[in-house]
């Protein structure tokens, strides 16, 4: 069974998964094998395949061919309902509920799974979680800003407790300065409730920052797989040598830019 | 004026009960069609397509069309079925309202529910949501104030156009309408339209305010006022809790010596114990239909008419025969008692003005054939699709060099200001005299006799306290007092009701029979 404590995140095995839209193949036959408790970046351009790979492990999508195994259950014999609520989905454009106030939007998975005790608790809980107020339980999600919201939805999404997270660009909507703090505080969670998270970026910076095994995808495939250590080496090949160099280049300009500047900063 | 006003003031209650409930039924049936259908469309837009097509093709349709189609239709559907059906009254009336509400309401659905925003659909599937409780919890909420709007379009719509109902013999405030119109009686009319459109205005603003709750969701705003619309429903509901054991549904077509007889008939038949109630307004087409499968009980027919009509007989035999015809083919064929003929004639004849009846020496209807080829034509609304027009014109070369069609109302008007020249007039119309009209003789007997005659439903024909409550009106009514009866409700001045011109032609009938 997948875990529901917040102890340990379960491993993912994919097994030779494909999936076709008509003659286009976004996901030609990957296999891959991620630990339990690790935290797995995957990085690539628009139209790589890494959402399609995202959504094949809660099934929003269904695999043409392969299989999907959560600590060793196949996701084809559970009923996707059931599937989903226990794994959590954060994703870009949050989807947070505009008619619900936000105590009810965190609340939402536990309303789903008939948990009728404990849900104030549990809310006050998670947005101490999250790093926001108590008083914004009352509010409506309009009322928010755009990195308040999201603070949300990632409280939405550990509310049932999942060991898994799946992170479809969670944080590209927002300013640099939100965008860095949230990434920060989830990279803390993560370690904090030892959850396996996967996270879908076209940012390889952030992908360096957050991720403990990165996987560049294009085309459908897996182009490379390395630790951030070893893409920042430029071991391993040149399609991840390509991605590395962009986040490169910039922070060697930006070190430029403090050495000329240097005598004001020290 | 104010008796006028206090006359009409009194039968709006019972006919906005009725409107109301007929509205109310109409749009309960279309939401409840419309919702399953905008949910399957939402999701297929193929479906949304095929639907929203032919909702968009019946609101083409003009609602008194589409009123009047569905009595044909439910008259074939009640023959397969064994006469369960009622083909005219609440059932068309429904069934032609549902149809006219469908658009909107599919429309406003299916555009509400497609616009609910992408993220809060992927939100729900990715949080686990069954598709019951995605359509419950996100899209029925997210879309609601919208599915509101044209629920609220679609209400004001059916209590507009619920006034037609009266067309297919359905009670609404299009009753006081039609017969305002027939009669002239403009406070009826205005009555009638400000009901009408005041009960519009409170349904859409009482909605509007439930679709303003929902929208800014503020609980206490909507279940307010869906609570006074559910009051205000529940008051109009009142009435059918009522006991109504033996009422006696009365028909009349669309002019006043119909409403004049049926009240004259009603009154007799209340001095008798029973419960009576008018179904004005009905059309000559569908009047037999409706007594012979009892939705009505007794009306008044004219013999040349269902000679015609009915048994689709083009000879001429004399008056008496024809009435002794009637009585076998209606018993056998249609279960249909002919109680008795009332006295006089009501045929079509042809007036000109004395003017031109001088000028032209207009005495009969070949003189009038002759001056044809100059003269406009005036008729009412029937009389150029009917029988006894193709028997007249076969009979006499007439050739007009144009033929209007008119409400009865305005067709002697019309003749008096010289807009036509010739009118199908109807000989028992006190307006005939009383514009000084020369009638032109048919020398030929190409019109069939119309005498006026009582035609009951197949229950009733055998209940001797109904047949002997209103025998004594046979052979009672001369064509000089039906003309004068006629002539107090018709004429400009001094204007009298149906009702007050029935118990005038009452007290006639009684001393008749005292002298």
């Amino acid at each position: 069974m997948i875990s529901t404590s917040s102890a340990s995140g379960p491993a993912i095995s994919l097994k030779k998964v494909r999936r076709s839209y008509g003659a286009v193949t976004a996901v030609d036959d990957i296999s891959l094998e991620i630990a339990a408790g690790s935290f797995v970046a995957l990085v690539g351009l628009s139209g790589s395949g890494k959402s399609t790979l995202l959504k094949m492990i809660n099934r929003l999508v269904d695999p043409t061919a392969g299989e999907v195994l959560i600590a060793d259950d196949n996701v084809k014999a559970i009923d996707p309902h059931v599937l989903r609520r226990r794994i959590g989905y954060v994703f870009q454009n949050i989807g947070l509920f505009p008619h619900m106030t936000i105590s009810r939007n965190i609340a939402i998975g536990l309303e789903l799974a008939g948990e009728k005790d404990g849900r104030a608790e549990r809310v006050a809980e998670l947005l101490e979680l999250v790093e926001l107020p108590l008083e914004m339980a009352g509010r409506m999600p309009h009322q928010l800003s755009g990195g308040q919201q999201q603070r949300v939805g990632v409280a939405r999404a550990l509310a049932t407790r999942p060991g898994l997270m799946l992170m479809d660009e969670p944080f590209g909507a927002l300013d640099p300065v939100t965008r860095d703090s949230l990434a920060g505080q989830y990279k803390a969670l993560h370690e904090k409730l030892g959850l396996t998270t996967i996270i879908v970026t076209h940012d390889m910076a952030e992908a360096l920052y957050l991720a403990d095994r990165i996987l560049v995808m294009e085309a459908g495939q897996i182009k490379a797989d390395a630790t951030p250590a070893e893409l920042l080496s430029g071991s391993v090949g040149d399609e991840a040598e390509a991605l590395v160099a962009i986040p490169r280049a910039q922070a060697a300009h930006l070190i430029a830019l403090g050495n000329i500047d240097g005598t004001k900063r020290t | 004026m104010t008796v006028a006003w206090q006359q009409a003031f009194a039968r709006v209650p019972e006919l906005l009960a009725a409107h109301v409930q007929l509205s109310f039924s109409a749009l309960l049936l279309a939401m409840t069609l419309c919702l399953p259908l905008a949910i399957w469309a939402a999701r297929a837009p193929k479906v949304a397509a095929v639907i929203l097509g032919f909702a968009s093709l019946v609101q083409t349709i003009p609602a008194l069309a589409l009123l009047a189609l569905f009595y044909p239709i439910l008259l074939g559907l009640s023959a397969l079925l064994g006469g369960e059906i009622s083909a005219l009254g609440f059932l068309p009336a429904l069934l032609a309202l549902t149809l006219y509400a469908l658009l909107p309401i599919l429309r406003n659905a299916v555009t509400g529910l497609t616009g609910v925003a992408p993220a809060a659909k992927q939100a729900a599937d990715g949080l686990g949501m069954t598709a019951a409780q995605k359509l419950r919890l996100v899209e029925a909420p997210l879309a609601a104030p919208t599915i509101m709007a044209g629920i609220r379009t679609a209400a004001v719509w059916t209590i507009g156009a619920a006034t037609l109902s009266t067309t297919v013999g359905q009670a609404s405030l299009g009753d006081l309408i039609f017969a305002g119109l027939q009669t002239q009686n403009w406070t009826l009319v205005l009555t009638g339209c400000f009901a009408s459109a005041g009960l519009a205005i409170i349904v859409d603003t009482l909605l509007g305010l439930i679709e303003r709750g929902i929208r800014d969701r503020r609980k206490l705003m909507a279940w307010g006022s869906a609570a006074v619309i559910g009051t205000g429903l529940a008051i109009a509901l009142l009435p059918m809790l009522a006991a109504r054991d033996d009422v006696v549904v009365i028909g009349a077509k669309g002019f006043s010596e119909q409403f004049i007889l049926a009240r004259l008939i009603g009154s007799q038949l209340e001095d008798a114990g029973y419960e009576v109630r008018y179904q004005d307004g009905l059309g000559s087409a569908v009047v037999f239909q409706a007594v012979a499968s009892g939705d009505i009980d007794i009306y008044v027919d004219y013999s040349g008419t269902i000679w015609t009509n009915q048994m689709k007989r083009t000879d001429t035999v004399p008056a008496d025969d024809m009435v002794n015809e009637i009585a076998q083919w209606s018993a056998s064929e249609h279960g249909v008692t002919m109680l008795g003929a009332l006295g006089f004639e009501n045929t079509y004849a042809f007036a000109v003005r004395p003017e031109d009846a001088a000028s032209r020496r207009l005495k009969t209807l070949d003189d009038l054939a002759r001056v044809s080829s100059v003269f406009a034509f005036g008729t009412d609304l029937e009389f150029l699709e009917r029988p006894e027009w193709e028997m007249v014109k076969a009979a006499y070369p007439i050739r007009f060099k144009e033929s209007r069609s008119f409400n009865p109302t305005f067709m002697y008007p019309a003749l008096s200001s010289g807009e036509v020249d010739v009118i199908s007039a109807f000989s028992s119309d006190g307006r005939i005299a009383a514009n000084g009209f020369i009638v032109l003789e048919d020398t030929k007997g190409a019109v069939p006799s119309y005498e006026a005659m009582m035609l009951v439903a197949p229950g009733r024909g055998s209940d001797d306290r109904f047949v002997n409550a209103i025998k004594p009106l046979v052979g009672a009514i001369t064509v000089e007092n039906m003309r004068e009866a006629n002539y107090k409700v018709d004429r400009e001045a001094d204007k009298r009701s149906p009702g007050q011109a029935a118990r005038w032609l009452d007290e006639q009938i009684r001393n008749g029979k005292d002298q």
